[in-house]
């Protein structure tokens, strides 16, 4: 029989269907050149005249442009393939970036405490008073520049509090267990200690968090690209493309937004479900039966 | 307490000192207020009296501490594009914002915290798994589409309320405040940016009671109640919830900084005139003074109010002790 992971994921049809859509988000994403009927990069083959089209289904739809098309004639399902790209770099970058930086920070802050922890839990707790939406929308309209590898760094200074401060709580539990005593009197050195028996001990809920936070990341992309701070405007974006489409939603053309707004939720929904379960199957008491 | 009390006031001090300099930083550095006020047909030595007069030739740490005795006594500056003080322009747009801020914590507590303890007390009904689902997409949904989806359905496809704007005002407190809570344009004109505002937090309220309810209902209290025959909604309401409402505070504290993050979205769909779309107004007109004076008040509320939270805390769960 299966292994026992497997089985209880396929228990929970919820989460089967989370990992099935991001996966097959993902490979568009990342196949998006080939498998998108139309390259919304390339400005030469958008004609002005397939502008504002419905999807296929509806009264005046055309064939190549399956969801429709936006004001420039760009076809909503490529952009949507393309401008996914950019939420799942977003979300990769970020989780790996503020999870290492965050990690490492609530590690040695957990582990030597003084000082060190003093100042770094103070900075995490005034940066986790003023949201993460307020602070990267305030670097990013300090800096006044649009570019995604800004907007990643923003996301990150941000977000890193929330590892730092599971981490931290985690090592400080973990650094009185005796198996970590007994290390330390056989003689092991702070970075033995810390890399070998504390930090595979303490590293479990930064998962949950990384889960949470891929999503969390994505959706602030999304956010600060419809308010104009986030990725240029050359980059299909799925925040951009809400934007875009935000001022036709009066003349009643509401696949411009619908479409990429379902596909960025079904992106959150889809982390935010499996978060939700693999905290359930790190911390069996919190299982809601 | 009272030493934790003091403790907490000196922190959040640290916390304002650091977000004062960083203000005074962005209002300092970021655009030249000489070139800004003197105008592009000024002479290089009227700008160097312009620059002697504004004591921009002084060291920094002199300069700063003249933007704290400033800062203290209300002078933020002046905008650099409407040309009057800022925190005039802040707190005339205040009263918009925190009505709308109100409007969206009363609807996320009164649903969440109702609906999330009715899930937890019949957990295996069709409404628990539904109102379950429903609050993970609602922790799901960015802000921002939230609202456009409310726009495209109550005003483009219903035609029920208004699309933008904040209604009709009308003055209380002697002008000092103008308020649309009291004018049925006014309230018609709040629904929807307090119900996308508010949203958020509602699914967040919703998952933190149904998990504290759940927990509070394998309590001894609760089976000694239930022994007794009081009624389930009894035992709910009124023995439950009074148990679970300390973590929801602490939770409507910690996330007052969220709300304001997602209250310059909500102003940015509906055009709300309130502090949240002059600062992103001023973002995009590089008015730095406004962005500095803006973060300043921010932080100010912030941290009075975490600090408010903090002592109701500690006088509302007298178990804990504070070092």
């Amino acid at each position: 029989m299966a292994d026992p992971i497997v089985r209880r994921v396929l228990g929970r049809p919820l989460v089967v269907a989370a990992v099935g859509f991001l996966l097959i988000m993902v490979l568009g994403a990342v196949f998006a050149p080939l498998v998108a009927p139309q390259d919304p990069y390339r400005l030469m083959s958008l004609s002005l005249g397939d502008s504002l089209l419905p999807p296929v289904w509806m009264e005046g739809g055309k064939t190549p442009f399956l969801l429709g098309t936006d004001v420039q004639g760009r076809d909503i399902l490529s952009t949507i393939l393309y401008g996914s790209r950019v939420s799942f770099l977003v979300g990769t970058s970020v989780v790996l970036i503020a999870g290492v930086v965050g990690g490492a920070v609530g590690l040695l802050a957990g582990f030597y405490g003084g000082w060190l922890d003093s100042v770094t839990m103070r900075l995490a707790d005034s940066l986790l008073s003023f949201s993460t939406t307020l602070i990267a929308m305030l670097l990013l309209g300090i800096f006044r520049y649009n570019s995604l590898l800004l907007v990643i760094l923003a996301i990150v200074v941000a977000g890193w509090v929330q590892y730092a401060r599971t981490m931290r709580g985690r090592v400080l539990a973990v650094k009185e267990e005796d198996y970590v005593t007994a290390a330390r009197a056989a003689g092991s050195g702070a970075p033995r200690l810390i890399l070998r028996h504390i930090l595979p001990n303490a590293v479990a809920p930064l998962l949950v968090i990384a889960a949470v936070d891929f999503g969390v990341a994505v959706t602030l992309e999304a956010t600060l690209s419809f308010l104009g701070v986030g990725v240029p405007i050359t980059q299909p974006s799925l925040g951009m493309m809400i934007a875009q489409g935000k001022d036709f939603v009066y003349a009643g053309m509401w696949w411009l937004i619908v479409f990429p707004a379902g596909v960025l939720m079904g992106i959150v929904f889809s982390l935010n479900v499996i978060a939700d379960w693999l905290r359930d199957e790190l911390d069996p008491r919190l299982k809601a039966r | 307490m009272s030493g934790y009390v003091t403790k907490r006031l000196l922190q959040g001090l640290v916390v304002l000192g650091i977000v004062s300099f960083i203000s005074f930083a962005i209002f300092q550095y970021l655009g030249d207020p000489v070139a800004t006020m003197a105008g592009q047909y000024a002479t290089q030595a009227e700008r160097e009296e312009l620059r002697r007069v504004l004591g921009l030739d002084r060291p920094f740490y002199v300069q700063y501490a003249r933007f704290i005795g400033n800062a203290l006594r209300g002078n933020l500056g002046l905008s650099y594009v409407a040309r009057v003080p800022v925190l005039g322009l802040i707190l005339e747009r205040l009263p918009a914002s925190i009505e709308l801020a109100f409007a969206a914590e009363l609807i996320a507590v009164a649903f969440g915290v109702v609906l999330g303890a009715l899930s937890a007390a019949y957990p295996r009904s069709w409404f628990s798994r539904i109102t379950q689902t429903g609050s993970l997409v609602g922790i799901s949904l960015p802000t921002f589409i939230v609202g456009i989806g409310l726009i495209l359905v109550f005003v483009v496809w219903l035609g029920w309320l208004p699309p933008f704007g904040r209604g009709e005002t009308v003055p209380i407190l002697g002008g000092a405040w103008r308020t649309g809570l009291l004018t049925a344009s006014g309230l018609s004109h709040l629904v929807l940016p307090a119900f996308t505002l508010g949203m958020f937090q509602l699914a967040v309220l919703f998952r933190l009671t149904r998990g504290g309810v759940i927990e509070a209902l394998q309590a001894d209290y609760v089976r000694t109640a239930r022994a007794k025959g009081v009624k389930p909604p009894v035992v709910l309401f009124r023995h439950v919830l009074r148990n679970v409402f300390i973590p929801v505070v602490t939770i409507i504290g910690l996330q007052l900084g969220q709300l304001i993050g997602f209250s310059i979205v909500t102003e940015s769909i509906f055009q709300w005139p309130g502090a949240g779309s002059l600062l992103l107004a001023s973002i995009f007109e590089s008015d730095f003074p406004v962005v500095a004076a803006y973060i300043m008040t921010v932080a100010l509320i912030i941290v009075g109010l975490n600090l408010l939270v903090d002592v109701a805390y500690a006088l509302l769960d007298p178990r804990i002790r504070y070092g």
